[in-house]
């Protein structure tokens, strides 16, 4: 009986082996790309609410100061976002008739809250503090991006871990003075990374301590 | 060491063969050891679940195949997610930031005031009242375990009549149509009233229906305390102790540190005079005596184990001697005469500075005599004090009881309310209470669960919880607390006992209204409003405290004395109930965590068991695990045998709660019923017992064994005298340390450690639930304790140790993550998912972590978990006990004592804000919240005026395996200092002479 494999067939063996093993290595390392790709995230994509809320009006035009809407980030993990009663506070005199606000209105009425599609959304085993950073000299500005220019809130940063890390292992880059914080189109001067070790200083940011894992996970 | 470690990084040759552990006989250690030899110790639990190598290999490769599928499938984002603001955010509330209610729970009459912690609404944690003396910040783990019954899926939901879905408007309406006249038919049946509020409405109950009685039902509660009072002083009186003022005690039987009403304010007081510093020279001494090994038994310095029929004799020899009238010659005095005249010696020469106390579970009579004992040691008014009753119905509630089942049978009950409890399981089994309730026509039942006694009523309606409903009550020294409610019901459909009262007296005002009528009502000051608001905001009604009243005993003392039948002296065996630790009565069978939670001493979870002394399992041929048929009276159960250290000879204790037929029990073909066998006029202890192994076995699921130490010498001790003659004794075993060619790292800013001080430590428990409840530990049920696979961060290791007199000693020793500054766990993990912080803490990242398991088989300590199911995947409702701010772990992650990070984190963001530095006692871990002692101290080892700075600093501080394997655990403990009286050093303390 004459063999069924022809001695070829061994070189061919030995290869497949080699080109599965890279084609998975290939396949793997595409899927991390992908992964960690700003381009697979929803950068820059504005998100549609229920109401058009626009910041680039209210913020920008009608320079309305962030904690008036989203006080508890000086105070608590949850930057915040405002209750129906907020908005009624002035849409009860201005803009009665707009049709725009009409959820708003019903919200008002019938003590409903308004279901908004969230923007920023980290990982749920990441702990994100919005008082340990806007007390610290974090502006809004760098993680939300310049939403004075945004009719509808996107999302301005990729927000991965990489990009956290960028800050956290070189504060002085980033930190900007207390009055700063809430400022948009804000400029770094010139001497950030001097003025960035004093600020570091009066803050009292231990910056070793950034980098622990236990900072953000636990 | 020999080169064969197992997984916890102990030689496998150095695993003792006689670890002084009579339970666990030679033939165990060595088939343990074995095991231990073959396979670490989750791979044995794998061995245990009959999957083959090959079946294993097959599942791993399908799932290896399904993880690619899914992760070419992953989406780089996570799905679309919706935030919901308040329409108008409440008052007070920051989301984000947790909001703390003062309340109350009440425990078989007696309350303990507690602060709830919410997250936006949603309670999640209960942690003690600073400002309640009953609690002191601290709690026991049942009051900390209660939060999980309000979200338990097993709650009853509907109100059901003869078993059919009904409406409460219809109960109403059928109690509206009963002809109740003035109540000659109307019975209410009770847990033990502890709420004024209540009481008053009982009373205007009472006007209506004048004929109407209320009898009052707790299984476990206090009725011979209440009986030892009417006896001694013919009238109802509380007896409150300062344990702090106390340099002797003597205990009767009494399991003070966990069984009295105050036992959470009395081990504080009383663990106040055993903070071992390095200039002391004294401390306190306790002697007990006990039938069954308690937590107190394990903290006594000198401990005589007796048949529970033997305390009689001994009080009445204590009282005869110290010159009061009373027989002596009664009952069984088999006890050691040394040891009572050691202790009569000890209390005479106390001056007035001795405690007495005796058991819940020793009748009326010893009560009387040990108010006459601390009368004439001049101990009233010093050390022992009496008040005012607490309860407002201080009745002795057996006899009551009895009358009531005499009174069904005899056809004068018409209608019968049952207000909580669930008496068809918990009556006593001579009196019939199942038959009996056959000749009432209307019964309704208010209970929280689905019970026996709700399905032989006509109506059944389900209870609210405290968490979720208005009341009051009072600790056990009479400090009033309303009960606030920080959530409405979950449930429509629940009601409170003020309601169905209400409805009998047509009152229509709501429970809070009530409530605050009530006090309203008491005060006499002005402006209530305010008044009213502090004692909610504070969860202490002010200046309720009970004053102590002058008390001396009644003329006719030693008369009554001697009508008191004396306690018969039986032949054979004798059987001892007791209220379970971790279930109590039976009410909180349903509780995950206090099912889960070990037995302080045996470590046996979730069932109950016949504990039995070595020397009678011998005789009667038993071995561990035998399920043997008690028999008594006639009539029968059975358990599953387990041997007992320290257990009395001739005696079988058994707890009760177990052996429901309706409940989570399963059915185990077995009548584990302890209450069958109970009688109503011997309620915790009877002679006569017959007992016969059945020839069948019961696995019992023990977390012992799992991670103990017993050749490493864990706990280091020694007596008072030791340690004032040489205070670093601790150090004199330690082998030369280790050097290391590295230099040492420096830790600059905070660095936080852990003190436990041995001394103080109770083994009561409380840190396992207060973890369990802060960081979102699962329960992983009977058959993963049994596959070593319990999750606690936190454990109490429970060891038998024999001194060189022969003396056995119990000692307890909490062990948590070290966090070690050269951590073994963190050199072997392959993805640096545990890795050290610059301050000292080994992290544990859940998220890199690929379940390897090589830390927790590096890690000497045993104290890393691992997921090995789905353990979180529970009904809805139970994810709303979680706390917000710690991750939920998945299934394959390991996990393990975090000194509770997120707490340091939120201090630290809190400093921050207001620009300062963690302060001392900013941070206190869950375990250390809980401590009812303050053994558990915590904080910045780099602040010197640090209280865990100071406990560090102290001669008798050592590190767990620290000298051995150079590892620098961060947490530290103070050995454990006993007082023993040297007088009876090598009596065999323990052991019955």
């Amino acid at each position: 009986m004459s063999q069924i494999f022809n001695p070829s067939t061994n070189t061919i063996a030995r290869l497949s082996i080699l080109v599965g093993g890279l084609v998975t290595l290939l396949l793997l390392a595409g899927l991390y790309i992908r992964d960690q790709s700003v381009y697979t995230r929803p950068v820059g994509i504005a998100v549609e609410q229920p109401v058009r809320f626009s910041h680039e009006l209210h913020s920008g035009q009608l320079n309305i100061g962030c904690l008036y809407c989203h006080g508890t980030a000086t105070q608590s993990s949850y930057g915040g976002i405002p209750d129906t009663h907020t908005c009624m506070s002035c849409h009860s005199q201005i803009a009665t008739y707009s049709e725009l606000l009409e959820p708003v209105r019903q919200s008002y009425e019938d003590n409903t809250s308004l279901v908004w599609n969230r923007v920023h959304d980290l990982a749920d085993h990441v702990y994100f503090n919005h008082s340990a950073h806007v007390n610290n000299g974090v502006g809004c500005e760098s993680c939300h991006g310049n939403v004075e220019e945004m009719p509808l809130v996107w999302r301005a940063e990729h927000m991965t871990m990489g990009w956290c890390l960028d800050c956290h292992r070189n504060p002085e880059e980033f930190v900007r003075p207390a009055d700063e914080v809430y400022t948009f189109g804000y400029e770094t001067p010139e001497n950030q990374t001097e003025l960035g070790f004093q600020l570091i200083e009066e803050y009292g940011i231990n910056v070793d301590h950034l980098m622990s894992c236990g900072v953000c996970h636990y | 060491m020999s080169n064969e470690h197992n997984d916890q990084g102990i030689p496998i040759s150095a695993i003792p063969t006689t670890t002084g552990d009579e339970l666990e006989t030679p033939e165990d250690i060595a088939r343990f050891r074995e095991l231990l030899s073959k396979a670490p110790r989750q791979a044995m639990a794998f061995q245990n679940s009959g999957m083959s190598r090959r079946r294993f290999l097959q599942l791993a490769g399908a799932s290896l195949a399904l993880s690619g599928f899914t992760l070419a499938g992953c989406s780089p984002s996570p799905p679309p997610e919706q935030i919901i603001p308040y329409a108008r955010v409440p008052e007070e509330i920051i989301p984000g930031r947790p909001l703390f209610f003062a309340s109350a729970m009440a425990l078989a009459g007696y309350s303990t005031g507690l602060l709830i912690e919410t997250h936006q609404g949603r309670p999640t944690r209960i942690e003690g009242n600073p400002l309640h003396t009953a609690s002191r910040g601290a709690l026991n783990a049942i009051t900390q375990a209660a939060i999980l019954d309000l979200y338990n899926p097993e709650r009853s939901l509907v109100v059901r009549n003869d078993g059919v879905e009904s409406t409460w408007d219809e109960f109403t309406a059928a109690v509206e149509g009963l002809n109740l006249g003035s109540g000659a038919g109307l019975r209410i049946l009770t847990d033990t009233i502890g709420s004024p509020t209540l009481a008053s409405q009982i009373e205007t109950l009472l006007e209506t229906y004048p004929e109407a009685q209320v009898v009052q039902h707790d299984p476990a509660g206090y009725d011979s305390a209440v009986g030892g009072a009417l006896l001694a002083f013919d009238k109802a009186v509380e007896t409150v102790y300062n344990f702090a003022e106390a340099d002797v005690v003597l205990s009767l039987d009494a399991n003070f540190l966990a069984d009295l009403p105050g036992s959470v304010a009395y081990a504080r007081d009383f663990m106040s005079k055993r903070k071992v510093r390095g200039d002391a020279t004294t401390m306190n001494r306790l002697y007990v005596l006990e039938s069954t090994p308690t937590i107190t038994g394990a903290t006594a310095d000198n401990k005589l184990s007796v048949r529970a029929s033997q305390v009689e004799s001994f009080a009445r020899a204590l009282a005869g001697e110290l010159g009061i009238e009373v027989d002596q010659n009664v009952g069984n005095t088999a006890w050691s005469d040394m040891w009572f005249s050691v202790v009569l010696e000890e209390l005479r020469q106390s001056g007035g500075r001795s405690i007495v106390v005796a058991g819940p579970n020793q009748p009326a009579v010893v009560h009387a005599l040990v108010h006459a004992i601390n009368a004439e040691l001049g101990n009233v008014g010093t050390t022992v004090f009496y008040t005012d009753p607490v309860l407002p119905f201080p009745v002795v509630q057996a006899e009551a009881f009895s009358q009531l089942v005499e009174d069904m049978n005899a056809g004068n009950v018409d209608a019968l309310f049952m207000l909580g409890g669930d008496p068809v399981y918990t009556a006593p089994a001579d009196l019939g209470f199942r038959e009996a309730l056959e000749n009432v026509a209307f019964k309704a039942h208010l209970s929280l669960y689905l019970n026996d006694t709700s399905v032989q009523s006509n109506w059944h309606i389900p209870a609210a919880h405290f968490v979720e409903t208005w009341s009051d009550g009072r600790g056990y020294d009479g400090t009033a607390s309303i009960t606030q409610p920080p959530i409405g019901p979950l449930y429509d459909t629940v009601r409170s006992a003020h309601q169905i009262i209400g409805l009998l007296t047509g009152e229509t005002a709501s429970t809070y209204d009530l409530v605050r009528a009530y006090w309203e009502g008491e005060y006499s000051g002005g402006d209530f409003e305010a008044y009213w608001r502090r004692a909610i905001h504070d969860g202490v009604v002010p200046e309720s405290t009970f004053e102590p009243i002058p008390n001396s005993l009644r003329a006719d003392f030693a008369a009554a004395l001697a009508e008191v039948e004396p306690q018969e002296v039986s032949g054979g065996l004798e059987l001892i109930f007791r209220a379970d630790p971790a279930i109590f009565d039976g009410r909180f069978s349903y509780n995950s965590w206090l099912q889960e939670l070990p037995d302080p001493i045996t470590k046996i979870t979730w069932d109950n068991a016949a504990l039995l002394s070595p020397a009678t399992a011998e005789e009667l041929g038993i071995s561990r695990e035998d399920v043997i048929e008690l028999q008594l009276d006639g009539r029968t159960m059975q358990a599953s045998a387990w041997i007992m250290r320290g257990h009395p000879d001739d005696a079988v204790t058994i707890s009760l709660g177990y052996g429901q037929r309706f409940g989570p029990d399963e059915d185990s073909g077995f009548n584990f019923n302890a209450y069958s066998l109970r009688s109503s006029d011997a309620l915790w202890f009877r002679g006569g017992l017959q007992v016969s192994n059945t020839g069948n076995s019961y696995d019992l699921a023990t977390a012992r064994w799992h991670d103990e130490m017993d050749d490493t010498n864990p706990i280091r001790n020694g007596t008072i005298e030791e340690f004032v003659a040489n205070p670093t004794f601790v150090l004199d075993e330690e082998t030369d340390p280790v050097v290391s060619l590295l230099p040492e790292w420096e830790y600059e800013g905070y660095a936080w450690g852990m003190s436990i001080d041995l001394t103080s430590c109770i083994g009561c428990n409380a840190c396992i639930i207060g973890c369990q409840m802060e960081n979102n530990i699962p329960v992983v049920g009977k058959e993963g304790v049994s596959a070593a696979r319990e999750m606690s961060w936190i454990r109490i290791d429970r060891y038998y140790v024999e001194d060189e007199a022969g003396d056995m000693q119990t000692q307890f020793q909490p062990v948590n993550c070290m966090h070690c500054e050269n951590a073994p766990c963190e050199l072997v993990c392959p993805v640096e998912a545990t890795i050290h912080d610059s301050e000292g803490l080994n992290n544990m990242v859940y998220n890199r972590c690929i379940g390897t398991r090589y830390c927790s088989a590096n890690c000497p300590y045993g104290v890393r978990r691992f997921n090995f199911f789905q353990y979180t995947d529970e009904a809805p409702v139970m994810r709303e006990w979680r706390n917000p701010n710690v991750s939920v772990r998945p299934e394959g992650v390991m996990e393990k004592c975090t000194y509770c990070i997120q707490r340091i984190n939120a201090a630290r963001i809190e400093a921050g804000r207001e620009n300062r530095t963690i302060q001392d006692g900013d941070v206190v871990p869950a375990c250390a919240a809980a401590c009812p002692t303050q053994a558990i101290l915590f904080g910045d080892i780099n602040d010197s005026g640090a209280a865990v700075v100071a406990a560090k600093a102290q001669p008798h501080n050592y590190g767990l395996l620290d000298s051995e394997l150079n590892t620098k655990p961060r947490t530290t403990y103070l050995a454990r200092i006993t007082n023993p009286n040297a007088a009876l050093v090598g009596s065999g303390s323990g052991e019955e002479e």
